[in-house]
């Protein structure tokens, strides 16, 4: 069977979510090799964790220079191994960084590329959700190594047991990729709260809060839940919740199990970045509101009636 | 400085985008086309270190016939020229074709900055700025939220998730912007007037040397298999608060197990 490359995100030791769900799409390709670039010492607590989910292979390439070079690392190790292992396919997480490592391999490997895939077939032909989801496509690719990126979520990830080999790689970066260098990196807030982009569960709040302070009711039942905090970019624009929250056209796509949408119109470069969510759910006070029409469950109300009762509600039921 | 900036024009978001029915290419002709909004943020970014450092904006573009409109807006908020590809030929091109133009393109005008917007409201990809890097073995100063430029030293703030990192390359380099870079301006009368008579050159597949076999729709290098309108989304229920409105959701979560 041919090897499918996975390229692992990972954070703190951990392998992200997303990866586990990649590693169960690579499967129905061929061979799960998971592709580890890290700093040393990075890919060791991972091992255990891919081998479960399937990696017949694990192929680590540790360096220092993954510390202080974006994207390009990972170029050059998955363009190594496009080349030594031809694999059916490389797949990549939907993820800001996820994309560009898929971008530059399509260039460097002029191989086809399909990104913000919601589903996979066993031929590599993959589903996507354009135009905010107005149009649903099955495209596929017809040059090179298939390149696919996919959303986070849309796939269960189911667990398969192996025995995973490990071996090591070498991190070779050419000028053009030390071009450009990180100098450092920022954290300006660092919650508990999961990150947005792959969070499966999503509370965002928009124009219909009426202050930032008023945000603490979303944060308050996003916690309560477990879920990341979003917000339309009425609220963003107004300075109520960070940039980096904003779900849309222009902002963050997400694709929970479950978005609960508080004080939002639902404008269509709103749904655009949370049409394909499992579940949806609407509070808001006016019964024209268009996120109406995506509701699973809505309830017409005030939201500052509707939203503490709930957060308490779900506390009860949790606890 | 020579700046050179990317835009493109796109349906509005605010009409019902489709794919055409014959080659599942963009349909361009029924729907009103704007400029990609981030790209405005994109020109701005470009004039304004242009304001401070001196030298001259170029826009370039790809695209049919129509996009000159798009090219009159750069030049009326105050880019200086255009480079417009434009071919029949090109039609359908996949990403990795876009990139491919559009670095040939490049490699035909001074260029010590290219600064592009982070992602176009058509096809969403995200994928450019990184694709030309890597074509054009340049530096990727990617999802910039601030850019500074001291010399040939180019610095810039890439939002993170929890964050920013500071990224840093020498001139020449690719630079793509998020719109909360800046606040773009709107072009004035004067604009208007005085970008009707900048030079506007356009290019064809031919004049940028590329072999005619590896662009367009017949040579993408991926395809579209199949479309589908969304079907309707199945009416949810919906309820009016009687006071009991969280207790409800609340129900409704633990009966879909999701609670
Ligand atoms: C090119 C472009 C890109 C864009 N990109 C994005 C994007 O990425 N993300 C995005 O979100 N938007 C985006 N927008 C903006 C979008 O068009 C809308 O303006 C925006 O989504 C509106 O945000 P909102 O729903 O919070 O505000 P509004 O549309 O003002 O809606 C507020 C809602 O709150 C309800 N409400 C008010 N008070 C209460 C209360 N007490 N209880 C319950 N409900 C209440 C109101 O009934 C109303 O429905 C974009 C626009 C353009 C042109």
């Amino acid at each position: 069977m041919a090897a499918v490359l996975v390229l692992v995100e990972h954070a703190e030791g951990t392998v992200k979510k997303v990866t586990l769900e990649l590693l169960t799409a690579a499967r129905r390709l061929g061979d799960p090799v998971a592709v580890v670039v890290g700093t040393p010492g990075s890919a060791a607590p991972l091992v255990d964790k891919l081998g479960e989910y399937g990696a017949t292979t694990v192929v680590t390439a540790e360096s220092d220079d993954v510390a202080t070079h974006l994207v390009t690392p990972a170029v050059a190790v998955l363009a190594s191994l496009v080349a030594s292992e031809a694999p059916a396919a490389v797949l990549l997480a939907s993820s800001g960084e996820g994309k560009e490592i898929a971008a530059r391999l399509s260039i460097r490997t002029r191989s086809g590329i399909l990104t913000d895939a919601v589903g996979l077939e066993a031929d590599g032909t993959a589903t996507q959700s354009i135009f905010g989801g107005a149009v649903t496509v099955r495209s596929r690719v017809r040059t090179g190594t298939p390149i696919v990126t996919l959303r986070p979520n849309s796939v269960t990830p189911e667990a398969a047991p192996t025995q995973a080999t490990t071996r090591s790689v070498d991190v070779t970066l050419d000028d053009a990729g030390r071009a450009a260098t990180v100098l450092e990196r920022v954290v300006e807030k660092k919650g508990s709260r999961p990150a947005l982009a792959d969070a499966s569960i999503v509370v965002s709040g928009g124009r219909g809060l009426g202050s930032g302070d008023n945000f603490t009711l979303v944060e308050g039942l996003a916690d309560s839940l477990g879920g990341a905090v979003g917000a339309s970019r009425a609220a963003t624009d107004a300075g109520w919740y960070p940039h980096q929250n904003q779900v849309g056209q222009t902002g963050v796509t997400v694709s929970p199990q479950l978005y609960v949408a508080v004080g939002i119109s639902g404008a269509i470069q709103h749904r655009a970045g949370m049409q394909t969510s499992k579940t949806i759910i609407a509070v808001n006070k006016d019964p024209e509101a268009p996120i109406f029409e995506l509701a699973d469950f809505g309830v017409v109300g005030d939201l500052f009636q509707v939203v503490p009762q709930l957060t308490e509600e779900v506390g009860k039921r949790r606890s | 400085m020579n700046i050179v900036v990317l835009v493109k024009q796109v349906p509005d978001t605010w009409a019902e985008r489709k794919l055409s029915e014959s080659d599942s290419t963009l349909d361009r002709e029924s729907v009103d086309a704007v400029m990609n909004e981030i790209d405005e943020y994109a020109v701005e970014e470009a004039l304004r270190l242009k304001e401070a450092h001196g030298g001259e904006v170029t826009v370039l573009t790809m695209g049919p016939e129509k996009a000159t409109e798009t090219i009159r807006k750069a030049l009326s908020m105050g880019a200086d020229k255009a480079l417009h590809v434009s071919d029949p030929a090109l039609h359908g091109s996949c990403a990795v074709q876009t990139a491919e133009t559009l670095a040939a393109a490049l490699r035909t005008v001074p260029h010590d900055l290219v600064v592009l917007g982070s992602e176009s409201t058509d096809a969403r990809l995200s994928v450019m700025a990184a694709m030309l890097s890597e074509a054009l073995g340049l530096p990727q100063l990617s999802g910039a939220r601030k850019v500074e430029v001291d010399g040939s030293t180019v610095t810039i703030e890439r939002q993170t998730d929890t964050g920013f990192d500071r990224v840093q390359g020498s001139t020449p380099a690719v630079v793509s912007v998020v719109e909360k870079i800046n606040e773009p301006r709107y072009p004035s009368f004067k604009g208007i007037m005085a970008a009707k008579k900048k030079p506007v050159t356009t290019m064809t597949v031919a004049d940028l040397g590329l072999d005619p076999g590896t662009v367009g729709l017949a040579n993408a290098t991926s395809e579209v298999v199949e479309q589908t309108p969304r079907p309707p989304r199945q009416a949810g229920q919906i309820v009016k608060d009687e006071g009991d409105g969280g207790a409800k959701i609340a129900e409704f979560l633990a009966a879909q197990k999701l609670l």
